[in-house]
Protein backbone atom coordinates (compact mmCIF):
# COMPACT_ATOMS: atom_id res chain seq x y z
CA UNK A 1 0.00 0.00 0.00
CA UNK A 2 2.33 2.96 -0.85
CA UNK A 3 0.48 6.36 -1.18
CA UNK A 4 -0.61 7.64 -4.91
CA UNK A 5 0.84 4.39 -6.41
CA UNK A 6 -2.19 3.01 -8.63
CA UNK A 7 -3.61 0.45 -6.78
CA UNK A 8 -6.99 -1.36 -6.26
CA UNK A 9 -8.67 0.78 -3.08
CA UNK A 10 -10.45 -0.48 -0.23
CA UNK A 11 -13.80 1.05 1.58
CA UNK A 12 -15.71 0.99 4.25
CA UNK A 13 -19.12 1.04 3.35
CA UNK A 14 -21.64 -0.15 5.30
CA UNK A 15 -21.50 -0.25 9.73
CA UNK A 16 -23.86 -0.97 12.23
CA UNK A 17 -24.47 -2.20 15.77
CA UNK A 18 -26.23 -4.68 16.80
CA UNK A 19 -28.27 -4.07 20.46
CA UNK A 20 -26.32 -3.49 23.26
CA UNK A 21 -25.81 -2.89 26.76
CA UNK A 22 -27.65 -6.08 28.28
CA UNK A 23 -28.62 -8.47 25.68
CA UNK A 24 -30.30 -11.85 27.05
CA UNK A 25 -32.40 -12.13 23.99
CA UNK A 26 -29.27 -12.67 22.07
CA UNK A 27 -27.19 -15.05 21.12
CA UNK A 28 -23.48 -14.14 20.24
CA UNK A 29 -24.37 -15.10 16.61
CA UNK A 30 -27.40 -13.48 16.53
CA UNK A 31 -26.34 -9.91 17.79
CA UNK A 32 -23.76 -10.72 15.05
CA UNK A 33 -26.82 -11.00 12.14
CA UNK A 34 -28.40 -8.60 13.20
CA UNK A 35 -25.52 -5.81 13.01
CA UNK A 36 -24.27 -7.61 9.52
CA UNK A 37 -27.84 -7.19 8.15
CA UNK A 38 -28.15 -3.94 9.07
CA UNK A 39 -24.69 -3.34 7.79
CA UNK A 40 -25.12 -4.73 4.25
CA UNK A 41 -28.49 -3.14 4.35
CA UNK A 42 -27.15 0.09 4.82
CA UNK A 43 -24.17 -0.17 2.00
CA UNK A 44 -27.10 -1.37 -0.35
CA UNK A 45 -25.25 -4.19 -0.99
CA UNK A 46 -26.65 -8.06 0.12
CA UNK A 47 -25.24 -11.69 1.81
CA UNK A 48 -25.44 -12.63 -1.63
CA UNK A 49 -22.35 -10.28 -2.35
CA UNK A 50 -20.15 -11.02 0.15
CA UNK A 51 -16.77 -13.24 -0.81
CA UNK A 52 -15.15 -12.93 2.57
CA UNK A 53 -16.25 -13.47 6.19
CA UNK A 54 -13.48 -12.01 9.13
CA UNK A 55 -14.76 -13.23 12.55
CA UNK A 56 -12.42 -12.87 15.28
CA UNK A 57 -14.05 -15.16 18.07
CA UNK A 58 -16.23 -15.83 20.95
CA UNK A 59 -17.76 -19.13 19.67
CA UNK A 60 -15.81 -21.76 20.27
CA UNK A 61 -13.43 -23.93 17.63
CA UNK A 62 -12.73 -22.25 14.20
CA UNK A 63 -15.30 -18.77 14.56
CA UNK A 64 -15.13 -17.69 10.90
CA UNK A 65 -16.62 -21.03 9.94
CA UNK A 66 -19.56 -20.88 12.79
CA UNK A 67 -20.46 -17.88 11.71
CA UNK A 68 -20.71 -18.25 8.03
CA UNK A 69 -22.53 -21.64 8.60
CA UNK A 70 -24.89 -19.29 11.38
CA UNK A 71 -25.49 -16.86 8.26
CA UNK A 72 -26.02 -19.35 4.98
CA UNK A 73 -23.31 -18.47 3.39
CA UNK A 74 -20.44 -20.08 1.81
CA UNK A 75 -17.63 -17.44 1.52
CA UNK A 76 -14.21 -18.01 -0.69
CA UNK A 77 -11.93 -15.68 1.67
CA UNK A 78 -11.99 -16.68 5.64
CA UNK A 79 -9.80 -14.95 8.21
CA UNK A 80 -10.08 -15.87 12.05
CA UNK A 81 -7.59 -13.29 13.25
CA UNK A 82 -7.66 -13.00 16.36
CA UNK A 83 -4.99 -10.74 18.19
CA UNK A 84 -7.32 -9.35 20.99
CA UNK A 85 -9.65 -6.02 20.49
CA UNK A 86 -7.22 -4.38 17.71
CA UNK A 87 -8.69 -7.90 15.66
CA UNK A 88 -10.85 -5.36 13.57
CA UNK A 89 -8.30 -2.91 12.73
CA UNK A 90 -6.07 -6.42 11.68
CA UNK A 91 -9.46 -7.43 9.37
CA UNK A 92 -10.07 -3.64 7.63
CA UNK A 93 -6.20 -4.53 6.54
CA UNK A 94 -5.54 -7.83 5.90
CA UNK A 95 -9.21 -7.18 3.76
CA UNK A 96 -7.64 -4.32 1.88
CA UNK A 97 -4.89 -5.97 1.02
CA UNK A 98 -6.94 -8.48 -0.41
CA UNK A 99 -9.13 -6.03 -2.23
CA UNK A 100 -5.86 -4.38 -3.40
CA UNK A 101 -4.44 -7.76 -4.60
CA UNK A 102 -7.99 -8.60 -6.71
CA UNK A 103 -8.97 -11.56 -4.75
CA UNK A 104 -12.09 -10.18 -3.13
CA UNK A 105 -14.50 -7.61 -3.50
CA UNK A 106 -17.24 -7.34 -0.81
CA UNK A 107 -15.62 -8.17 2.40
CA UNK A 108 -17.79 -8.62 5.70
CA UNK A 109 -16.48 -8.31 9.07
CA UNK A 110 -18.21 -9.17 12.25
CA UNK A 111 -18.19 -8.84 16.51
CA UNK A 112 -20.35 -9.82 18.74
CA UNK A 113 -20.11 -11.27 22.64
CA UNK A 114 -22.90 -11.34 24.87
CA UNK A 115 -20.27 -11.33 27.98
CA UNK A 116 -22.36 -8.74 30.71
CA UNK A 117 -25.47 -11.31 30.49
CA UNK A 118 -22.83 -14.33 30.92
CA UNK A 119 -20.95 -12.60 34.09
CA UNK A 120 -18.19 -14.51 31.88
CA UNK A 121 -15.70 -12.01 32.32
CA UNK A 122 -12.80 -13.00 34.10
CA UNK A 123 -13.04 -16.49 33.81
CA UNK A 124 -9.77 -19.05 33.24
CA UNK A 125 -8.82 -22.33 32.63
CA UNK A 126 -5.65 -24.32 33.63
CA UNK A 127 -2.40 -22.10 34.19
CA UNK A 128 -0.98 -24.34 30.75
CA UNK A 129 2.02 -22.72 28.94
CA UNK A 130 2.88 -18.77 29.34
CA UNK A 131 0.13 -18.19 31.68
CA UNK A 132 1.86 -21.04 34.28
CA UNK A 133 4.08 -18.01 34.86
CA UNK A 134 1.38 -15.37 35.68
CA UNK A 135 -2.18 -16.46 36.88
CA UNK A 136 -1.08 -18.55 39.81
CA UNK A 137 -0.29 -14.69 41.44
CA UNK A 138 -4.00 -14.22 41.36
CA UNK A 139 -3.39 -10.52 39.91
CA UNK A 140 -7.30 -9.63 37.94
CA UNK A 141 -6.72 -9.08 34.24
CA UNK A 142 -6.68 -7.52 32.33
CA UNK A 143 -6.85 -4.21 34.51
CA UNK A 144 -3.69 -5.67 36.89
CA UNK A 145 -1.36 -5.75 33.72
CA UNK A 146 -2.66 -2.47 32.40
CA UNK A 147 -2.16 -1.02 36.41
CA UNK A 148 1.34 -2.21 36.20
CA UNK A 149 1.74 -0.31 33.26
CA UNK A 150 0.00 3.03 34.79
CA UNK A 151 2.43 2.71 37.82
CA UNK A 152 5.69 2.53 35.94
CA UNK A 153 4.18 5.22 33.61
CA UNK A 154 3.39 7.65 37.00
CA UNK A 155 7.21 6.49 38.05
CA UNK A 156 8.96 7.32 34.87
CA UNK A 157 6.74 10.61 34.18
CA UNK A 158 4.94 11.98 37.02
CA UNK A 159 1.61 11.19 35.43
CA UNK A 160 -0.88 11.60 38.43
CA UNK A 161 -4.26 9.86 39.24
CA UNK A 162 -6.06 13.17 38.19
CA UNK A 163 -4.53 13.38 34.43
CA UNK A 164 -5.23 9.78 33.49
CA UNK A 165 -9.00 11.07 35.16
CA UNK A 166 -9.73 13.65 32.43
CA UNK A 167 -9.49 10.94 30.16
CA UNK A 168 -12.63 9.51 31.76
CA UNK A 169 -14.40 12.72 32.01
CA UNK A 170 -13.88 13.24 28.21
CA UNK A 171 -15.33 9.83 27.32
CA UNK A 172 -18.21 10.67 29.44
CA UNK A 173 -18.47 14.44 27.73
CA UNK A 174 -18.99 12.49 24.61
CA UNK A 175 -21.66 9.23 25.95
CA UNK A 176 -24.02 12.22 26.72
CA UNK A 177 -24.09 13.51 22.78
CA UNK A 178 -24.70 9.69 21.93
CA UNK A 179 -28.06 8.10 22.46
CA UNK A 180 -26.27 4.65 21.97
CA UNK A 181 -23.97 4.89 24.48
CA UNK A 182 -24.64 2.77 27.91
CA UNK A 183 -23.93 6.18 29.95
CA UNK A 184 -25.49 8.36 27.75
CA UNK A 185 -28.33 9.14 30.35
CA UNK A 186 -25.68 8.95 33.13
CA UNK A 187 -25.32 12.80 34.09
CA UNK A 188 -21.27 14.67 33.87
CA UNK A 189 -18.32 12.84 35.34
CA UNK A 190 -15.58 14.76 37.36
CA UNK A 191 -12.17 13.96 38.11
CA UNK A 192 -13.17 13.72 41.63
CA UNK A 193 -15.72 10.93 40.93
CA UNK A 194 -13.03 8.83 39.19
CA UNK A 195 -10.76 8.68 41.98
CA UNK A 196 -13.29 8.51 44.51
CA UNK A 197 -14.74 5.37 42.88
CA UNK A 198 -12.04 3.39 44.20
CA UNK A 199 -8.91 0.86 43.61
CA UNK A 200 -9.51 -2.01 41.03
CA UNK A 201 -6.11 -2.64 40.98
CA UNK A 202 -3.66 0.74 42.22
CA UNK A 203 -3.26 3.17 40.73
CA UNK A 204 -6.38 2.55 38.16
CA UNK A 205 -9.89 3.14 39.73
CA UNK A 206 -13.41 1.27 39.04
CA UNK A 207 -13.99 4.82 36.77
CA UNK A 208 -10.32 4.26 35.01
CA UNK A 209 -11.45 1.23 33.71
CA UNK A 210 -14.07 0.13 30.84
CA UNK A 211 -17.54 -0.73 30.83
CA UNK A 212 -18.43 -4.27 30.66
CA UNK A 213 -21.53 -5.03 28.52
CA UNK A 214 -23.22 -7.01 25.87
CA UNK A 215 -22.86 -5.87 21.76
CA UNK A 216 -21.66 -6.78 18.60
CA UNK A 217 -20.77 -5.11 15.07
CA UNK A 218 -20.43 -5.81 11.69
CA UNK A 219 -18.48 -3.21 9.11
CA UNK A 220 -19.04 -4.24 5.50
CA UNK A 221 -15.81 -3.45 2.97
CA UNK A 222 -16.11 -3.44 -0.93
CA UNK A 223 -13.54 -2.78 -3.45
CA UNK A 224 -13.68 0.38 -5.73
CA UNK A 225 -15.36 -1.23 -8.67
CA UNK A 226 -18.63 -1.70 -6.51
CA UNK A 227 -18.40 1.75 -4.84
CA UNK A 228 -21.04 3.16 -7.77
CA UNK A 229 -23.57 0.53 -6.43
CA UNK A 230 -23.40 1.71 -3.11
CA UNK A 231 -25.95 3.68 -1.03
CA UNK A 232 -23.56 5.28 1.40
CA UNK A 233 -20.67 7.21 0.72
CA UNK A 234 -17.37 4.85 0.84
CA UNK A 235 -14.59 5.85 3.78
CA UNK A 236 -11.64 4.58 2.12
CA UNK A 237 -8.87 2.94 3.97
CA UNK A 238 -5.81 4.53 3.66
CA UNK A 239 -3.16 3.35 5.00
CA UNK A 240 -3.15 0.45 7.81
CA UNK A 241 -0.34 -1.64 9.65
CA UNK A 242 -0.38 -4.06 13.08
CA UNK A 243 2.23 -5.40 14.98
CA UNK A 244 2.56 -7.41 18.67
CA UNK A 245 5.27 -7.33 21.31
CA UNK A 246 4.08 -9.81 23.37
CA UNK A 247 1.16 -11.91 24.85
CA UNK A 248 1.51 -11.46 28.67
CA UNK A 249 2.45 -8.46 30.14
CA UNK A 250 5.60 -9.81 32.03
CA UNK A 251 7.18 -9.99 28.79
CA UNK A 252 6.21 -6.71 27.31
CA UNK A 253 10.18 -4.80 26.28
CA UNK A 254 8.70 -1.51 27.67
CA UNK A 255 5.44 -1.37 29.77
CA UNK A 256 5.05 1.91 28.59
CA UNK A 257 5.03 1.87 25.33
CA UNK A 258 3.05 -0.15 23.32
CA UNK A 259 3.35 -1.17 19.44
CA UNK A 260 1.51 1.45 18.09
CA UNK A 261 5.27 3.21 18.14
CA UNK A 262 5.04 0.61 15.11
CA UNK A 263 1.95 0.27 13.51
CA UNK A 264 0.93 3.94 13.99
CA UNK A 265 4.43 5.84 11.79
CA UNK A 266 4.02 3.03 9.30
CA UNK A 267 0.55 3.65 8.67
CA UNK A 268 0.48 7.03 8.90
CA UNK A 269 3.65 6.65 5.88
CA UNK A 270 1.39 4.24 4.07
CA UNK A 271 -1.55 6.64 3.95
CA UNK A 272 0.65 9.41 2.61
CA UNK A 273 -0.20 11.53 5.59
CA UNK A 274 1.31 12.97 8.78
CA UNK A 275 -0.08 13.56 12.71
CA UNK A 276 -0.88 16.83 12.09
CA UNK A 277 -3.36 16.19 9.43
CA UNK A 278 -5.55 14.29 11.60
CA UNK A 279 -9.10 15.87 12.15
CA UNK A 280 -10.59 12.43 14.70
CA UNK A 281 -9.07 9.79 17.08
CA UNK A 282 -10.35 6.11 17.73
CA UNK A 283 -8.31 5.15 20.36
CA UNK A 284 -8.91 1.73 22.67
CA UNK A 285 -10.03 2.67 25.75
CA UNK A 286 -10.18 -0.50 27.43
CA UNK A 287 -8.37 1.89 30.46
CA UNK A 288 -7.54 5.62 30.79
CA UNK A 289 -3.78 4.54 30.74
CA UNK A 290 -4.52 3.04 27.54
CA UNK A 291 -5.35 6.00 26.02
CA UNK A 292 -2.30 8.06 27.23
CA UNK A 293 0.47 5.77 26.31
CA UNK A 294 -0.86 5.09 22.36
CA UNK A 295 -1.38 8.88 22.05
CA UNK A 296 2.23 8.76 23.30
CA UNK A 297 3.16 5.75 21.25
CA UNK A 298 1.18 6.65 18.06
CA UNK A 299 3.76 9.44 17.86
CA UNK A 300 0.93 13.08 19.03
CA UNK A 301 3.17 13.93 21.36
CA UNK A 302 6.33 12.56 23.27
CA UNK A 303 6.45 9.83 26.03
CA UNK A 304 5.66 11.42 29.35
CA UNK A 305 3.43 14.12 27.72
CA UNK A 306 0.43 12.38 27.07
CA UNK A 307 -1.57 13.96 30.04
CA UNK A 308 -0.99 17.55 28.80
CA UNK A 309 -2.27 16.27 25.42
CA UNK A 310 -5.86 15.09 26.98
CA UNK A 311 -5.45 18.17 29.72
CA UNK A 312 -8.55 20.63 30.02
CA UNK A 313 -11.00 18.56 28.29
CA UNK A 314 -8.69 18.72 24.55
CA UNK A 315 -10.16 15.52 23.24
CA UNK A 316 -13.38 16.56 24.53
CA UNK A 317 -16.69 17.85 22.74
CA UNK A 318 -15.36 20.94 21.29
CA UNK A 319 -11.75 20.02 22.29
CA UNK A 320 -8.79 20.89 19.28
CA UNK A 321 -8.54 16.98 18.39
CA UNK A 322 -11.57 15.16 19.40
CA UNK A 323 -10.86 11.50 20.56
CA UNK A 324 -13.37 8.78 20.86
CA UNK A 325 -16.92 10.56 19.93
CA UNK A 326 -18.89 7.87 20.73
CA UNK A 327 -18.29 7.91 24.71
CA UNK A 328 -15.59 4.77 24.03
CA UNK A 329 -14.63 1.80 26.14
CA UNK A 330 -15.08 3.97 28.86
CA UNK A 331 -18.60 5.33 28.75
CA UNK A 332 -20.68 4.24 25.43
CA UNK A 333 -19.94 -0.14 25.59
CA UNK A 334 -17.31 -2.47 25.52
CA UNK A 335 -18.20 -6.16 25.02
CA UNK A 336 -14.95 -7.49 25.46
CA UNK A 337 -12.96 -6.90 21.91
CA UNK A 338 -13.83 -3.52 21.32
CA UNK A 339 -11.97 -2.64 18.12
CA UNK A 340 -14.91 -3.13 15.76
CA UNK A 341 -16.58 -0.24 17.10
CA UNK A 342 -14.09 2.45 17.02
CA UNK A 343 -14.11 1.55 12.94
CA UNK A 344 -18.03 1.92 13.10
CA UNK A 345 -17.46 5.36 14.79
CA UNK A 346 -15.23 6.32 12.61
CA UNK A 347 -17.03 5.82 9.41
CA UNK A 348 -20.02 7.68 10.56
CA UNK A 349 -18.24 10.91 11.93
CA UNK A 350 -16.57 10.95 8.26
CA UNK A 351 -19.49 10.47 6.31
CA UNK A 352 -21.46 13.66 8.85
CA UNK A 353 -23.85 11.21 10.30
CA UNK A 354 -23.16 12.21 14.00
CA UNK A 355 -25.77 15.22 14.72
CA UNK A 356 -24.87 16.39 18.08
CA UNK A 357 -21.60 14.75 18.37
CA UNK A 358 -20.73 15.12 14.66
CA UNK A 359 -17.31 16.64 14.10
CA UNK A 360 -17.30 19.61 11.86
CA UNK A 361 -15.31 19.16 8.76
CA UNK A 362 -13.76 15.33 9.74
CA UNK A 363 -12.05 14.66 6.76
CA UNK A 364 -9.23 12.05 7.71
CA UNK A 365 -9.59 9.63 10.73
CA UNK A 366 -6.99 7.51 12.97
CA UNK A 367 -8.14 4.50 14.68
CA UNK A 368 -6.13 2.86 16.75
CA UNK A 369 -7.18 -0.55 18.33
CA UNK A 370 -5.22 -2.03 21.13
CA UNK A 371 -5.74 -5.58 21.93
CA UNK A 372 -4.59 -8.54 24.96
CA UNK A 373 -2.69 -6.89 27.80
CA UNK A 374 -0.85 -3.59 25.48
CA UNK A 375 -0.11 -6.57 23.29
CA UNK A 376 -1.14 -6.22 19.54
CA UNK A 377 -1.67 -3.05 17.89
CA UNK A 378 -3.19 -2.03 14.98
CA UNK A 379 -3.66 1.23 13.17
CA UNK A 380 -5.86 2.24 10.13
CA UNK A 381 -6.42 5.35 8.43
CA UNK A 382 -9.38 6.88 7.08
CA UNK A 383 -10.47 9.30 4.88
CA UNK A 384 -14.15 10.70 3.67
CA UNK A 385 -14.47 9.22 0.11
CA UNK B 1 -5.48 -21.42 47.26
CA UNK B 2 -3.84 -19.79 43.86
CA UNK B 3 -4.14 -21.24 40.46
CA UNK B 4 -1.79 -24.24 40.65
CA UNK B 5 0.93 -23.99 37.51
CA UNK B 6 0.83 -26.61 35.02
CA UNK B 7 4.55 -27.90 34.29
CA UNK B 8 5.41 -28.85 31.02
CA UNK B 9 8.22 -30.60 29.03
CA UNK B 10 9.85 -26.59 29.26
CA UNK B 11 9.08 -26.18 32.49
CA UNK B 12 9.46 -28.53 34.93
CA UNK B 13 12.93 -27.75 35.91
CA UNK B 14 12.22 -24.89 37.22
CA UNK B 15 9.36 -25.50 39.53
CA UNK B 16 11.12 -28.20 40.39
CA UNK B 17 13.34 -25.36 42.15
CA UNK B 18 11.29 -23.63 43.65
CA UNK B 19 10.11 -26.64 45.35
CA UNK B 20 13.67 -27.05 46.21
CA UNK B 21 13.54 -23.51 47.27
CA UNK B 22 15.93 -22.32 43.97
CA UNK B 23 15.56 -20.01 40.97
CA UNK B 24 16.64 -22.03 38.07
CA UNK B 25 16.58 -20.08 35.08
CA UNK B 26 17.81 -20.52 31.26
CA UNK B 27 20.94 -18.87 29.42
CA UNK B 28 21.07 -18.70 25.94
CA UNK B 29 24.41 -21.12 24.83
CA UNK B 30 24.85 -18.59 21.79
CA UNK B 31 23.88 -15.14 23.10
CA UNK B 32 24.42 -15.53 26.46
CA UNK B 33 21.59 -13.50 27.82
CA UNK B 34 19.10 -14.76 30.68
CA UNK B 35 15.72 -16.27 29.43
CA UNK B 36 12.32 -16.04 31.44
CA UNK B 37 10.17 -17.89 30.95
CA UNK B 38 11.64 -21.22 30.61
CA UNK B 39 11.60 -22.27 26.64
CA UNK B 40 13.25 -24.50 24.20
CA UNK B 41 14.28 -21.03 21.85
CA UNK B 42 15.95 -18.17 22.90
CA UNK B 43 13.86 -15.14 22.37
CA UNK B 44 16.56 -12.84 22.17
CA UNK B 45 18.39 -14.34 19.58
CA UNK B 46 16.16 -17.64 18.02
CA UNK B 47 19.17 -19.75 19.01
CA UNK B 48 18.54 -23.33 19.99
CA UNK B 49 20.17 -24.17 22.97
CA UNK B 50 19.58 -23.09 26.04
CA UNK B 51 21.48 -24.68 29.62
CA UNK B 52 19.90 -23.88 32.74
CA UNK B 53 21.48 -22.65 35.83
CA UNK B 54 20.46 -21.60 39.43
CA UNK B 55 19.79 -18.03 40.07
CA UNK B 56 20.32 -15.74 43.04
CA UNK B 57 16.85 -15.42 43.72
CA UNK B 58 17.56 -11.55 44.04
CA UNK B 59 16.05 -8.53 42.26
CA UNK B 60 14.75 -5.43 41.62
CA UNK B 61 11.22 -4.00 41.68
CA UNK B 62 10.57 -2.67 38.41
CA UNK B 63 7.01 -2.26 38.49
CA UNK B 64 3.92 -3.19 40.95
CA UNK B 65 0.47 -2.89 41.73
CA UNK B 66 -1.87 -3.60 44.50
CA UNK B 67 -4.92 -5.57 43.99
CA UNK B 68 -7.85 -4.41 45.63
CA UNK B 69 -10.33 -6.96 43.81
CA UNK B 70 -9.40 -10.49 42.01
CA UNK B 71 -11.31 -13.18 40.86
CA UNK B 72 -11.69 -16.87 42.42
CA UNK B 73 -9.52 -17.20 45.52
CA UNK B 74 -7.48 -14.56 45.29
CA UNK B 75 -10.62 -12.31 45.83
CA UNK B 76 -9.94 -13.54 49.62
CA UNK B 77 -6.54 -12.11 49.57
CA UNK B 78 -6.73 -8.39 48.71
CA UNK B 79 -5.04 -6.51 49.21
CA UNK B 80 -2.32 -7.72 47.80
CA UNK B 81 0.94 -7.00 45.51
CA UNK B 82 2.15 -8.51 42.43
CA UNK B 83 5.36 -6.78 40.67
CA UNK B 84 7.25 -7.25 37.64
CA UNK B 85 10.99 -8.31 39.52
CA UNK B 86 13.80 -7.72 37.49
CA UNK B 87 15.51 -10.30 38.05
CA UNK B 88 19.35 -9.64 38.83
CA UNK B 89 20.48 -12.01 36.00
CA UNK B 90 18.83 -9.92 33.39
CA UNK B 91 15.46 -11.78 33.29
CA UNK B 92 12.15 -10.33 34.74
CA UNK B 93 9.02 -12.26 36.03
CA UNK B 94 6.04 -11.67 37.66
CA UNK B 95 5.10 -12.51 41.17
CA UNK B 96 3.69 -11.90 44.51
CA UNK B 97 5.19 -9.72 46.70
CA UNK B 98 4.16 -11.10 50.21
CA UNK B 99 4.18 -8.82 53.65
CA UNK B 100 3.17 -5.31 53.57
CA UNK B 101 1.76 -4.17 50.10
CA UNK B 102 2.24 -0.55 50.91
CA UNK B 103 6.13 -1.32 52.09
CA UNK B 104 6.36 -2.15 48.01
CA UNK B 105 7.84 0.25 45.64
CA UNK B 106 9.71 0.44 42.47
CA UNK B 107 13.17 -0.11 42.68
CA UNK B 108 13.20 -1.75 46.13
CA UNK B 109 14.89 -4.65 46.53
CA UNK B 110 13.13 -8.20 46.77
CA UNK B 111 14.63 -12.02 47.20
CA UNK B 112 12.39 -15.29 46.53
CA UNK B 113 10.20 -16.57 49.59
CA UNK B 114 8.98 -19.41 48.20
CA UNK B 115 5.39 -20.78 49.68
CA UNK B 116 4.18 -24.19 49.50
CA UNK B 117 0.34 -24.67 48.94
CA UNK B 118 -1.82 -28.21 49.04
CA UNK B 119 -3.76 -28.33 45.70
CA UNK B 120 -5.89 -30.66 45.02
CA UNK B 121 -3.37 -32.67 42.92
CA UNK B 122 -0.92 -32.31 45.20
CA UNK B 123 1.44 -29.53 46.47
CA UNK B 124 2.81 -27.38 44.84
CA UNK B 125 5.19 -24.13 45.79
CA UNK B 126 5.13 -20.75 44.05
CA UNK B 127 8.47 -18.66 43.95
CA UNK B 128 6.71 -15.46 46.00
CA UNK B 129 9.28 -12.52 46.53
CA UNK B 130 9.23 -10.60 49.56
CA UNK B 131 11.45 -7.34 50.46
CA UNK B 132 14.86 -7.76 51.06
CA UNK B 133 15.06 -6.77 54.40
CA UNK B 134 19.07 -6.94 54.17
CA UNK B 135 19.55 -10.15 56.38
CA UNK B 136 19.60 -13.75 55.41
ZN1 LIG C 1 20.21 -16.09 22.41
Amino acid sequence: MTAGASRRRAAIAGVAESDLGKTPQHTVLSQQAQAATAALKESGLGFGDVDALFCAGNMGFAPPMAMAEYLGLQVDWLDGTNIGGSSFEAHVGHAAAAIEAGMIDVALITYGSTQRTDRSRGAAGPATLGSQFERPYGLPMPVGAYALAAMRHMHSYGTTSEQLAEIAVSARDWALLNPKAFHHGSGKLTVDDVLASGFIAEPLHKLDCCLVTDGGGAVVMVAEDRWADLAVRPVEVLGHAETSTHAQISEMPDVTVTGAARSGPEALKRAGVSHADIDLLAIYDSFTITVLMTLESLGFCKPGEGADFVAGGRTGPGGEIPMNTNGGGLSYCHPGMYGIFLLIEAARQLRGECGDRQVDGAELALVNGTGGVLSSTSTVILGRG
Amino acid sequence: MPTPPVPDADTRPFWEGVAEGELRLQRCDDCRQAIFYPRSICPHCQGSSVSWFTAAGTGTVHTYTVAHRAFGDAAKEVPFAVALVDLDEGARMMSRITGDPAAVSIGARVRMAPETFEGADGAFALPYFRIDGGGA
